[in-house]
Protein backbone atom coordinates (compact mmCIF):
# COMPACT_ATOMS: atom_id res chain seq x y z
CA UNK A 1 0.00 0.00 0.00
CA UNK A 2 1.34 3.23 -0.88
CA UNK A 3 2.58 5.44 1.87
CA UNK A 4 -0.10 8.44 3.43
CA UNK A 5 -0.60 10.87 6.06
CA UNK A 6 -3.05 10.60 8.40
CA UNK A 7 -4.85 13.67 9.70
CA UNK A 8 -7.77 14.06 12.45
CA UNK A 9 -10.10 16.94 11.12
CA UNK A 10 -11.54 18.98 13.99
CA UNK A 11 -14.49 20.35 12.59
CA UNK A 12 -16.36 20.45 8.88
CA UNK A 13 -14.76 23.27 8.17
CA UNK A 14 -11.07 22.05 8.56
CA UNK A 15 -11.56 18.92 7.01
CA UNK A 16 -12.81 20.58 4.00
CA UNK A 17 -10.00 23.17 3.74
CA UNK A 18 -7.19 20.34 4.64
CA UNK A 19 -8.60 18.13 1.50
CA UNK A 20 -8.80 21.41 -0.85
CA UNK A 21 -5.46 22.79 -0.02
CA UNK A 22 -3.97 19.10 0.21
CA UNK A 23 -4.34 18.50 -3.55
CA UNK A 24 -5.30 15.60 -5.86
CA UNK A 25 -4.14 13.13 -3.63
CA UNK A 26 -5.96 14.41 -0.22
CA UNK A 27 -9.11 12.36 0.39
CA UNK A 28 -11.59 12.47 3.14
CA UNK A 29 -11.75 9.25 4.98
CA UNK A 30 -15.19 8.18 6.82
CA UNK A 31 -15.76 4.38 7.77
CA UNK A 32 -13.04 3.31 5.36
CA UNK A 33 -14.91 0.22 4.85
CA UNK A 34 -14.54 0.90 1.15
CA UNK A 35 -11.51 3.53 0.40
CA UNK A 36 -9.46 1.34 2.90
CA UNK A 37 -9.99 -1.94 1.07
CA UNK A 38 -9.91 -0.13 -2.05
CA UNK A 39 -6.18 0.63 -0.97
CA UNK A 40 -5.24 -2.61 0.01
CA UNK A 41 -5.82 -3.60 -3.94
CA UNK A 42 -4.12 -0.83 -4.93
CA UNK A 43 -7.41 0.66 -6.37
CA UNK A 44 -7.43 4.15 -4.88
CA UNK A 45 -3.69 5.28 -3.39
CA UNK A 46 -4.27 8.42 -1.35
CA UNK A 47 -1.08 10.54 -0.19
CA UNK A 48 -3.14 12.06 2.78
CA UNK A 49 -6.27 11.57 4.33
CA UNK A 50 -8.51 13.25 6.36
CA UNK A 51 -10.35 11.14 8.76
CA UNK A 52 -13.78 12.77 9.37
CA UNK A 53 -15.50 10.23 10.85
CA UNK A 54 -15.48 11.45 14.73
CA UNK A 55 -17.03 14.56 14.11
CA UNK A 56 -19.84 15.38 16.26
CA UNK A 57 -21.37 17.47 14.02
CA UNK A 58 -22.31 14.84 11.18
CA UNK A 59 -23.17 11.84 13.31
CA UNK A 60 -26.74 12.60 14.26
CA UNK A 61 -30.13 12.23 12.23
CA UNK A 62 -33.96 12.56 13.13
CA UNK A 63 -36.53 10.82 11.84
CA UNK A 64 -39.19 12.37 13.72
CA UNK A 65 -39.77 15.92 11.54
CA UNK A 66 -42.85 16.73 9.93
CA UNK A 67 -41.34 17.58 7.00
CA UNK A 68 -38.34 15.77 6.29
CA UNK A 69 -36.24 13.25 7.67
CA UNK A 70 -32.94 14.45 8.22
CA UNK A 71 -29.89 12.40 8.78
CA UNK A 72 -26.25 13.16 8.96
CA UNK A 73 -23.45 11.99 6.40
CA UNK A 74 -21.67 10.67 9.74
CA UNK A 75 -24.64 8.56 11.31
CA UNK A 76 -23.85 4.78 10.99
CA UNK A 77 -25.25 2.33 9.05
CA UNK A 78 -26.29 -0.18 12.09
CA UNK A 79 -27.74 3.38 14.26
CA UNK A 80 -30.22 4.24 11.51
CA UNK A 81 -31.29 0.68 10.33
CA UNK A 82 -32.67 0.19 13.86
CA UNK A 83 -34.40 3.14 14.01
CA UNK A 84 -37.79 2.64 15.30
CA UNK A 85 -39.99 5.22 13.13
CA UNK A 86 -37.86 4.48 10.17
CA UNK A 87 -38.41 1.08 10.52
CA UNK A 88 -42.30 1.48 10.92
CA UNK A 89 -42.85 4.54 8.81
CA UNK A 90 -40.17 4.17 6.36
CA UNK A 91 -39.09 -0.01 5.75
CA UNK A 92 -37.71 0.55 2.59
CA UNK A 93 -34.93 2.75 4.04
CA UNK A 94 -34.47 0.66 6.93
CA UNK A 95 -34.07 -2.60 4.86
CA UNK A 96 -32.13 -0.88 2.77
CA UNK A 97 -29.69 -0.50 5.22
CA UNK A 98 -30.11 -3.92 7.03
CA UNK A 99 -29.57 -5.86 3.73
CA UNK A 100 -25.96 -4.63 2.99
CA UNK A 101 -22.98 -5.64 4.59
CA UNK A 102 -22.83 -7.09 8.08
CA UNK A 103 -23.86 -5.77 11.56
CA UNK A 104 -19.66 -5.43 11.88
CA UNK A 105 -19.67 -3.28 8.34
CA UNK A 106 -22.82 -1.44 9.34
CA UNK A 107 -21.26 -0.54 12.64
CA UNK A 108 -18.24 1.56 10.92
CA UNK A 109 -19.85 2.70 7.63
CA UNK A 110 -21.43 6.01 7.29
CA UNK A 111 -24.47 7.21 5.55
CA UNK A 112 -22.58 9.96 3.39
CA UNK A 113 -19.42 7.21 2.47
CA UNK A 114 -22.15 4.62 2.03
CA UNK A 115 -23.13 6.83 -0.69
CA UNK A 116 -19.65 6.69 -2.67
CA UNK A 117 -19.15 2.83 -2.28
CA UNK A 118 -17.62 1.54 -5.19
CA UNK A 119 -18.20 -1.25 -7.83
CA UNK A 120 -17.70 -4.21 -6.72
CA UNK A 121 -16.97 -5.28 -10.83
CA UNK A 122 -13.81 -7.46 -10.51
CA UNK A 123 -11.90 -6.07 -12.96
CA UNK A 124 -11.56 -2.80 -11.26
CA UNK A 125 -11.14 -4.69 -8.17
CA UNK A 126 -8.23 -6.72 -9.00
CA UNK A 127 -6.72 -4.21 -11.65
CA UNK A 128 -3.68 -5.79 -13.84
CA UNK A 129 -3.27 -7.82 -15.98
CA UNK A 130 -7.00 -6.77 -16.79
CA UNK A 131 -8.08 -3.80 -18.65
CA UNK A 132 -10.68 -1.09 -16.94
CA UNK A 133 -11.46 2.32 -18.44
CA UNK A 134 -12.30 2.79 -14.36
CA UNK A 135 -9.08 2.04 -12.87
CA UNK A 136 -6.67 3.18 -15.68
CA UNK A 137 -8.69 5.64 -17.98
CA UNK A 138 -8.08 4.50 -21.39
CA UNK A 139 -7.01 1.07 -20.96
CA UNK A 140 -10.27 -0.47 -22.08
CA UNK A 141 -13.45 -2.84 -20.22
CA UNK A 142 -12.05 -6.43 -19.79
CA UNK A 143 -15.99 -6.75 -18.38
CA UNK A 144 -17.30 -6.57 -21.99
CA UNK A 145 -15.82 -9.52 -23.14
CA UNK A 146 -15.50 -11.13 -19.92
CA UNK A 147 -17.29 -12.65 -16.57
CA UNK A 148 -20.11 -9.59 -16.79
CA UNK A 149 -22.65 -11.83 -14.35
CA UNK A 150 -22.71 -9.50 -12.17
CA UNK A 151 -22.91 -6.40 -14.33
CA UNK A 152 -24.59 -3.91 -15.47
CA UNK A 153 -27.50 -4.17 -17.84
CA UNK A 154 -29.05 -0.55 -17.35
CA UNK A 155 -26.55 2.75 -18.22
CA UNK A 156 -23.43 0.87 -19.37
CA UNK A 157 -21.62 2.28 -21.77
CA UNK A 158 -18.85 0.94 -24.23
CA UNK A 159 -16.28 2.08 -21.95
CA UNK A 160 -17.68 0.71 -18.31
CA UNK A 161 -20.72 -1.53 -17.58
CA UNK A 162 -19.24 -1.94 -13.77
CA UNK A 163 -22.68 -2.21 -11.89
CA UNK A 164 -23.53 0.08 -8.82
CA UNK A 165 -23.29 -2.00 -5.80
CA UNK A 166 -25.26 -0.07 -3.28
CA UNK A 167 -28.80 -0.40 -1.71
CA UNK A 168 -29.41 3.43 0.55
CA UNK A 169 -28.86 5.39 -2.84
CA UNK A 170 -31.40 3.44 -4.71
CA UNK A 171 -33.81 3.37 -1.86
CA UNK A 172 -33.40 7.43 -1.42
CA UNK A 173 -33.92 8.08 -5.36
CA UNK A 174 -37.38 6.53 -4.92
CA UNK A 175 -37.81 8.76 -1.75
CA UNK A 176 -36.63 12.02 -4.13
CA UNK A 177 -34.08 12.69 -1.35
CA UNK A 178 -31.47 15.30 -1.69
CA UNK A 179 -28.00 15.69 -0.29
CA UNK A 180 -26.16 19.01 1.35
CA UNK A 181 -22.96 19.44 0.76
CA UNK A 182 -20.09 21.57 1.52
CA UNK A 183 -17.28 22.86 -0.21
CA UNK A 184 -14.35 25.48 -0.19
CA UNK A 185 -16.44 27.82 -2.03
CA UNK A 186 -19.80 26.73 0.28
CA UNK A 187 -22.73 24.83 0.49
CA UNK A 188 -25.00 23.64 -1.63
CA UNK A 189 -27.69 20.81 -2.30
CA UNK A 190 -27.85 18.14 -4.88
CA UNK A 191 -31.02 15.86 -5.62
CA UNK A 192 -29.99 12.19 -5.17
CA UNK A 193 -30.99 11.78 -8.22
CA UNK A 194 -27.91 13.91 -9.94
CA UNK A 195 -25.30 12.54 -7.35
CA UNK A 196 -24.52 9.37 -9.31
CA UNK A 197 -23.16 9.86 -13.19
CA UNK A 198 -23.56 6.94 -15.83
CA UNK A 199 -20.43 6.17 -16.78
CA UNK A 200 -20.11 7.22 -20.77
CA UNK A 201 -16.97 7.83 -22.20
CA UNK A 202 -15.83 9.06 -18.34
CA UNK A 203 -16.11 5.98 -16.02
CA UNK A 204 -13.55 7.25 -13.63
CA UNK A 205 -15.82 10.19 -12.58
CA UNK A 206 -18.51 8.73 -10.42
CA UNK A 207 -20.25 11.24 -8.92
CA UNK A 208 -20.73 15.12 -9.62
CA UNK A 209 -19.22 15.73 -6.40
CA UNK A 210 -15.80 17.66 -6.65
CA UNK A 211 -12.83 16.04 -4.49
CA UNK A 212 -12.94 18.27 -2.14
CA UNK A 213 -16.83 18.70 -1.35
CA UNK A 214 -18.27 16.97 1.22
CA UNK A 215 -21.26 15.27 1.97
CA UNK A 216 -22.91 16.70 5.13
CA UNK A 217 -26.18 15.76 4.81
CA UNK A 218 -28.77 13.80 3.46
CA UNK A 219 -32.89 14.81 3.42
CA UNK A 220 -35.82 13.04 2.93
CA UNK A 221 -39.07 14.82 2.38
CA UNK A 222 -41.43 13.44 4.46
CA UNK A 223 -44.59 11.01 2.50
CA UNK A 224 -47.58 8.99 2.61
CA UNK A 225 -45.48 6.97 0.47
CA UNK A 226 -43.45 5.84 3.25
CA UNK A 227 -45.27 2.97 5.50
CA UNK A 228 -46.55 1.43 2.48
CA UNK A 229 -42.92 0.55 0.74
CA UNK A 230 -39.82 -1.69 0.90
CA UNK A 231 -36.50 -2.76 -0.55
CA UNK A 232 -36.42 -6.16 -2.34
CA UNK A 233 -33.26 -7.30 -2.44
CA UNK A 234 -32.58 -10.91 -4.23
CA UNK A 235 -28.87 -12.31 -3.94
CA UNK A 236 -26.90 -15.26 -4.64
CA UNK A 237 -27.19 -15.90 -0.66
CA UNK A 238 -29.87 -14.79 1.27
CA UNK A 239 -28.03 -12.27 3.28
CA UNK A 240 -24.37 -10.41 3.47
CA UNK A 241 -24.02 -10.35 -0.58
CA UNK A 242 -24.46 -7.45 -2.92
CA UNK A 243 -27.71 -7.60 -5.16
CA UNK A 244 -28.14 -9.47 -8.18
CA UNK A 245 -31.69 -7.55 -8.15
CA UNK A 246 -33.30 -5.15 -5.95
CA UNK A 247 -36.25 -2.84 -5.76
CA UNK A 248 -36.82 -0.20 -3.53
CA UNK A 249 -41.05 0.20 -4.01
CA UNK A 250 -43.12 3.16 -2.64
CA UNK A 251 -46.92 2.96 -2.94
CA UNK A 252 -49.92 5.67 -2.07
CA UNK A 253 -53.60 3.41 -2.10
CA UNK A 254 -56.47 4.94 -2.47
CA UNK A 255 -58.65 1.54 -1.88
CA UNK A 256 -57.26 -1.00 -4.39
CA UNK A 257 -56.22 2.15 -6.74
CA UNK A 258 -52.36 3.44 -7.01
CA UNK A 259 -52.48 7.14 -6.74
CA UNK A 260 -48.89 7.35 -6.45
CA UNK A 261 -45.90 4.43 -6.80
CA UNK A 262 -41.99 5.03 -6.53
CA UNK A 263 -39.75 2.52 -8.46
CA UNK A 264 -36.24 2.44 -8.40
CA UNK A 265 -33.53 -1.04 -9.34
CA UNK A 266 -30.26 -1.37 -7.69
CA UNK A 267 -28.20 -4.00 -8.92
CA UNK A 268 -28.73 -3.75 -12.31
CA UNK A 269 -27.77 -0.37 -13.68
CA UNK A 270 -24.39 1.78 -13.35
CA UNK A 271 -26.41 4.32 -11.08
CA UNK A 272 -29.28 4.55 -8.49
CA UNK A 273 -31.80 3.63 -11.16
CA UNK A 274 -35.42 5.25 -10.99
CA UNK A 275 -37.66 3.64 -13.46
CA UNK A 276 -40.49 6.50 -13.40
CA UNK A 277 -42.11 5.49 -16.71
CA UNK A 278 -43.24 1.77 -14.48
CA UNK A 279 -44.49 4.02 -11.78
CA UNK A 280 -46.54 6.11 -14.30
CA UNK A 281 -48.12 2.97 -15.44
CA UNK A 282 -49.89 1.84 -12.52
CA UNK A 283 -51.11 5.17 -11.11
CA UNK A 284 -55.22 5.06 -10.96
CA UNK A 285 -55.20 1.66 -11.73
CA UNK A 286 -55.50 -1.10 -9.55
CA UNK A 287 -52.76 -2.94 -8.18
CA UNK A 288 -53.29 -6.66 -9.83
CA UNK A 289 -50.53 -8.96 -10.51
CA UNK A 290 -50.43 -8.35 -14.12
CA UNK A 291 -50.06 -4.98 -13.61
CA UNK A 292 -47.30 -5.76 -11.32
CA UNK A 293 -45.54 -7.73 -13.94
CA UNK A 294 -46.16 -5.12 -16.88
CA UNK A 295 -44.45 -2.44 -13.81
CA UNK A 296 -42.02 -4.79 -14.20
CA UNK A 297 -41.28 -4.95 -17.62
CA UNK A 298 -41.82 -1.32 -18.51
CA UNK A 299 -39.01 -0.95 -15.48
CA UNK A 300 -36.48 -2.92 -17.29
CA UNK A 301 -37.86 -2.21 -21.09
CA UNK A 302 -34.33 -0.43 -22.01
CA UNK A 303 -32.42 -3.58 -20.79
CA UNK A 304 -29.45 -4.46 -22.84
CA UNK A 305 -27.97 -7.93 -21.57
CA UNK A 306 -24.49 -9.60 -21.99
CA UNK A 307 -22.94 -12.43 -22.35
CA UNK A 308 -23.50 -14.08 -18.81
CA UNK A 309 -26.12 -11.57 -17.42
CA UNK A 310 -28.84 -12.02 -19.49
CA UNK A 311 -31.51 -13.76 -16.42
CA UNK A 312 -31.48 -10.66 -14.53
CA UNK A 313 -33.45 -8.99 -17.03
CA UNK A 314 -36.50 -11.33 -15.94
CA UNK A 315 -34.95 -11.27 -12.43
CA UNK A 316 -35.04 -7.66 -11.87
CA UNK A 317 -38.66 -7.85 -13.34
CA UNK A 318 -40.11 -10.30 -11.38
CA UNK A 319 -38.14 -8.60 -8.14
CA UNK A 320 -40.32 -5.33 -8.82
CA UNK A 321 -43.11 -6.67 -9.36
CA UNK A 322 -42.62 -8.90 -6.31
CA UNK A 323 -41.76 -5.41 -4.47
CA UNK A 324 -44.96 -3.68 -5.56
CA UNK A 325 -47.15 -7.06 -4.03
CA UNK A 326 -45.47 -6.67 -0.69
CA UNK A 327 -45.45 -2.79 -0.45
CA UNK A 328 -49.09 -3.29 -1.47
CA UNK A 329 -49.64 -5.41 1.81
CA UNK A 330 -48.38 -2.83 3.85
CA UNK A 331 -50.98 0.08 3.05
CA UNK B 1 -9.66 -22.97 20.03
CA UNK B 2 -7.60 -21.42 22.30
CA UNK B 3 -4.77 -19.84 20.31
CA UNK B 4 -2.67 -18.38 23.11
CA UNK B 5 0.29 -15.95 21.75
CA UNK B 6 3.53 -18.12 21.61
CA UNK B 7 7.15 -17.01 21.29
CA UNK B 8 7.29 -15.45 18.63
CA UNK B 9 5.53 -12.66 19.16
CA UNK B 10 6.65 -12.20 23.03
CA UNK B 11 8.45 -9.18 22.17
CA UNK B 12 6.85 -6.50 20.87
CA UNK B 13 9.39 -4.19 20.39
CA UNK B 14 11.81 -6.27 18.28
CA UNK B 15 11.69 -5.84 14.83
CA UNK B 16 8.27 -7.04 13.49
CA UNK B 17 6.98 -9.12 10.35
CA UNK B 18 5.48 -5.66 8.97
CA UNK B 19 8.54 -3.25 9.52
CA UNK B 20 10.58 -6.50 7.36
CA UNK B 21 7.32 -6.07 4.57
CA UNK B 22 7.88 -2.53 4.24
CA UNK B 23 11.11 -2.68 3.97
CA UNK B 24 10.65 -5.34 0.74
CA UNK B 25 7.44 -2.88 -0.35
CA UNK B 26 10.77 -0.43 -0.92
CA UNK B 27 12.55 -2.97 -2.43
CA UNK B 28 10.82 -3.55 -4.89
CA UNK B 29 9.45 -0.31 -5.99
CA UNK B 30 10.41 0.43 -9.42
CA UNK B 31 12.27 3.25 -8.88
CA UNK B 32 14.09 2.19 -6.07
CA UNK B 33 17.59 2.08 -7.57
CA UNK B 34 17.33 5.09 -9.34
CA UNK B 35 16.36 7.78 -6.43
CA UNK B 36 16.50 5.32 -3.16
CA UNK B 37 17.55 8.82 -1.57
CA UNK B 38 14.41 10.17 -2.63
CA UNK B 39 12.28 7.47 -1.87
CA UNK B 40 13.23 7.02 1.49
CA UNK B 41 12.56 10.46 2.34
CA UNK B 42 9.60 10.22 0.73
CA UNK B 43 8.87 7.32 3.06
CA UNK B 44 10.14 8.78 6.14
CA UNK B 45 8.38 12.41 5.03
CA UNK B 46 4.97 10.26 4.37
CA UNK B 47 3.95 8.23 7.38
CA UNK B 48 6.34 9.27 9.60
CA UNK B 49 5.01 6.94 12.74
CA UNK B 50 1.43 8.53 14.55
CA UNK B 51 1.29 8.26 18.10
CA UNK B 52 -1.67 6.14 19.05
CA UNK B 53 -3.65 5.32 22.16
CA UNK B 54 -5.53 2.31 22.93
CA UNK B 55 -7.41 0.63 25.68
CA UNK B 56 -6.50 -3.27 25.00
CA UNK B 57 -9.21 -5.56 27.02
CA UNK B 58 -8.61 -3.08 29.62
CA UNK B 59 -5.05 -2.37 29.34
CA UNK B 60 -3.73 1.30 28.24
CA UNK B 61 -1.91 0.55 25.03
CA UNK B 62 0.97 3.57 24.09
CA UNK B 63 2.31 2.74 20.03
CA UNK B 64 3.65 4.55 17.95
CA UNK B 65 2.28 3.10 14.40
CA UNK B 66 2.65 3.63 10.65
CA UNK B 67 -0.77 4.89 9.18
CA UNK B 68 -1.26 2.30 7.14
CA UNK B 69 -1.45 -0.48 10.02
CA UNK B 70 -4.67 -2.16 10.05
CA UNK B 71 -6.52 -2.59 14.05
CA UNK B 72 -5.67 -6.24 12.79
CA UNK B 73 -2.64 -6.41 12.33
CA UNK B 74 -1.80 -3.63 15.28
CA UNK B 75 -3.61 -6.54 17.67
CA UNK B 76 -1.59 -9.64 16.16
CA UNK B 77 1.84 -8.46 15.53
CA UNK B 78 2.35 -5.32 17.91
CA UNK B 79 0.21 -6.66 21.02
CA UNK B 80 0.66 -10.26 20.17
CA UNK B 81 -2.96 -11.05 20.45
CA UNK B 82 -3.49 -13.28 17.95
CA UNK B 83 -6.76 -14.05 18.73
CA UNK B 84 -8.35 -12.35 16.13
CA UNK B 85 -7.49 -13.78 12.67
CA UNK B 86 -6.43 -12.76 9.22
CA UNK B 87 -9.20 -14.30 6.78
CA UNK B 88 -9.85 -12.26 3.92
CA UNK B 89 -8.39 -8.92 5.09
CA UNK B 90 -10.98 -7.17 3.53
CA UNK B 91 -14.51 -6.91 5.77
CA UNK B 92 -16.10 -10.29 3.86
CA UNK B 93 -14.98 -12.94 6.38
CA UNK B 94 -15.49 -11.92 10.13
CA UNK B 95 -12.60 -13.80 11.15
CA UNK B 96 -11.03 -10.47 12.29
CA UNK B 97 -14.28 -9.31 14.59
CA UNK B 98 -13.45 -7.22 18.06
CA UNK B 99 -15.28 -5.06 19.45
CA UNK B 100 -14.73 -1.37 19.77
CA UNK B 101 -16.35 0.75 22.18
CA UNK B 102 -18.43 -2.11 22.74
CA UNK B 103 -19.46 -2.54 18.92
CA UNK B 104 -18.43 -5.56 16.93
CA UNK B 105 -16.35 -4.33 14.06
CA UNK B 106 -14.11 -5.79 11.18
CA UNK B 107 -11.01 -4.97 12.49
CA UNK B 108 -9.06 -5.91 9.66
CA UNK B 109 -10.63 -2.68 7.74
CA UNK B 110 -9.93 -0.11 10.54
CA UNK B 111 -7.25 2.05 10.48
CA UNK B 112 -5.30 1.69 13.38
CA UNK B 113 -5.21 5.14 14.06
CA UNK B 114 -8.98 5.97 13.68
CA UNK B 115 -9.10 3.95 16.61
CA UNK B 116 -6.92 6.59 19.00
CA UNK B 117 -8.47 6.94 22.25
CA UNK B 118 -11.19 3.89 21.53
CA UNK B 119 -11.57 0.41 23.89
CA UNK B 120 -10.74 -2.69 21.76
CA UNK B 121 -12.02 -5.96 23.07
CA UNK B 122 -10.36 -9.18 22.12
CA UNK B 123 -11.54 -12.95 22.63
CA UNK B 124 -8.75 -12.39 24.70
CA UNK B 125 -10.92 -10.40 26.68
CA UNK B 126 -13.80 -12.02 27.15
CA UNK B 127 -13.47 -14.49 29.60
CA UNK B 128 -13.71 -13.31 33.31
CA UNK B 129 -10.82 -13.61 35.70
CA UNK B 130 -11.17 -16.17 37.75
CA UNK B 131 -9.94 -18.25 34.79
CA UNK B 132 -13.50 -19.75 33.74
CA UNK B 133 -14.98 -19.63 30.23
CA UNK B 134 -17.29 -16.70 29.00
CA UNK B 135 -20.52 -18.53 28.52
CA UNK B 136 -20.55 -17.94 24.62
CA UNK B 137 -17.11 -20.03 24.73
CA UNK B 138 -18.70 -22.60 26.91
CA UNK B 139 -21.27 -22.84 24.70
CA UNK B 140 -19.00 -22.99 21.56
CA UNK B 141 -17.88 -26.26 23.25
CA UNK B 142 -21.06 -27.57 24.26
CA UNK B 143 -22.20 -27.39 21.05
CA UNK B 144 -19.30 -28.68 18.83
CA UNK B 145 -19.82 -25.19 17.15
CA UNK B 146 -16.63 -25.34 15.56
CA UNK B 147 -14.17 -27.71 13.55
CA UNK B 148 -10.84 -26.18 12.53
CA UNK B 149 -11.12 -23.14 14.48
CA UNK B 150 -9.73 -20.65 12.60
CA UNK B 151 -13.19 -18.60 12.13
CA UNK B 152 -13.99 -19.18 16.29
CA UNK B 153 -12.54 -16.27 17.84
CA UNK B 154 -14.51 -14.09 15.68
CA UNK B 155 -17.63 -15.57 15.50
CA UNK B 156 -17.70 -15.76 19.36
CA UNK B 157 -17.25 -11.75 19.69
CA UNK B 158 -20.18 -10.92 16.58
CA UNK B 159 -22.26 -13.45 18.89
CA UNK B 160 -21.73 -11.64 22.04
CA UNK B 161 -22.31 -8.71 20.43
CA UNK B 162 -24.83 -10.08 18.44
CA UNK B 163 -26.81 -11.15 21.98
CA UNK B 164 -26.00 -7.58 23.57
CA UNK B 165 -27.47 -5.60 20.41
CA UNK B 166 -30.46 -7.78 21.31
CA UNK B 167 -30.81 -9.82 17.37
CA UNK B 168 -31.22 -13.27 19.12
CA UNK B 169 -35.17 -13.25 18.86
CA UNK B 170 -35.38 -16.27 16.49
CA UNK B 171 -33.15 -18.63 15.02
CA UNK B 172 -33.89 -16.25 11.27
CA UNK B 173 -32.54 -13.18 13.31
CA UNK B 174 -29.34 -14.74 14.32
CA UNK B 175 -28.98 -16.15 11.10
CA UNK B 176 -29.03 -12.89 9.14
CA UNK B 177 -27.03 -11.36 11.86
CA UNK B 178 -24.47 -13.67 12.02
CA UNK B 179 -24.14 -13.96 8.43
CA UNK B 180 -20.90 -11.41 8.32
CA UNK B 181 -18.93 -14.41 9.80
CA UNK B 182 -18.49 -17.49 7.43
CA UNK B 183 -17.58 -20.71 8.76
CA UNK B 184 -15.99 -22.73 5.96
CA UNK B 185 -16.33 -25.99 8.22
CA UNK B 186 -19.76 -25.25 7.79
CA UNK B 187 -20.24 -25.36 11.61
CA UNK B 188 -23.16 -23.60 11.18
CA UNK B 189 -25.55 -25.79 13.08
CA UNK B 190 -23.36 -25.65 16.32
CA UNK B 191 -23.16 -21.74 16.14
CA UNK B 192 -26.63 -21.34 15.73
CA UNK B 193 -27.26 -23.61 18.82
CA UNK B 194 -24.52 -22.38 20.93
CA UNK B 195 -25.61 -18.67 20.30
CA UNK B 196 -29.37 -19.52 21.44
CA UNK B 197 -28.14 -21.22 24.56
CA UNK B 198 -25.51 -18.82 25.44
CA UNK B 199 -28.14 -15.74 24.82
CA UNK B 200 -30.18 -17.29 28.02
CA UNK B 201 -27.68 -17.34 30.02
CA UNK B 202 -26.04 -14.34 29.38
CA UNK B 203 -29.69 -12.57 29.76
CA UNK B 204 -30.25 -14.40 33.40
CA UNK B 205 -26.29 -13.93 34.16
Amino acid sequence: MRPFTYARAGDEAAAIRAVSSGGRGTRFLAGGTTLYDLMKLGAEAPERLVDISALPGLASFDTAGPRELVFGAGARMSDVAADSRLVAEYPALSESLWKAASQQLRNMASLGGNLLQRTRCAYFRGGEPFACNKRTPGSGCAAREGIDRGHAVLGGSEACIATYPGDWAVALVAFDAVVDVAGPNGARTIPLQALHREPGTTPEVETSLARDEMILRIRVPATPLGRASTYHKIRDRESYAFALASAAVALWMEGDVVREARIALGGLATRPWRAQEAEAGLVGRPLTLEAARAAGEAALRNARPGHHNAFRIELGTRTVAEALLIAQRRA
Amino acid sequence: MDDKPDGRNDNPASVGRRDLMIGATLATAPFAKAATAQVTATQEGMTGRTEVSLTVNGEAKRLSLDPRASLLDTLREELALTGAKKGCDHGQCGACTVHLDGRRIASCLTLAVQADGCAVTTIEGVSPEDGSLHPMQQAFIDHDALQCGYCTPGQIMAAIACVREGHVGNADEIREYMSGNLCRCGAYAGILAAIQDAASKMRAG
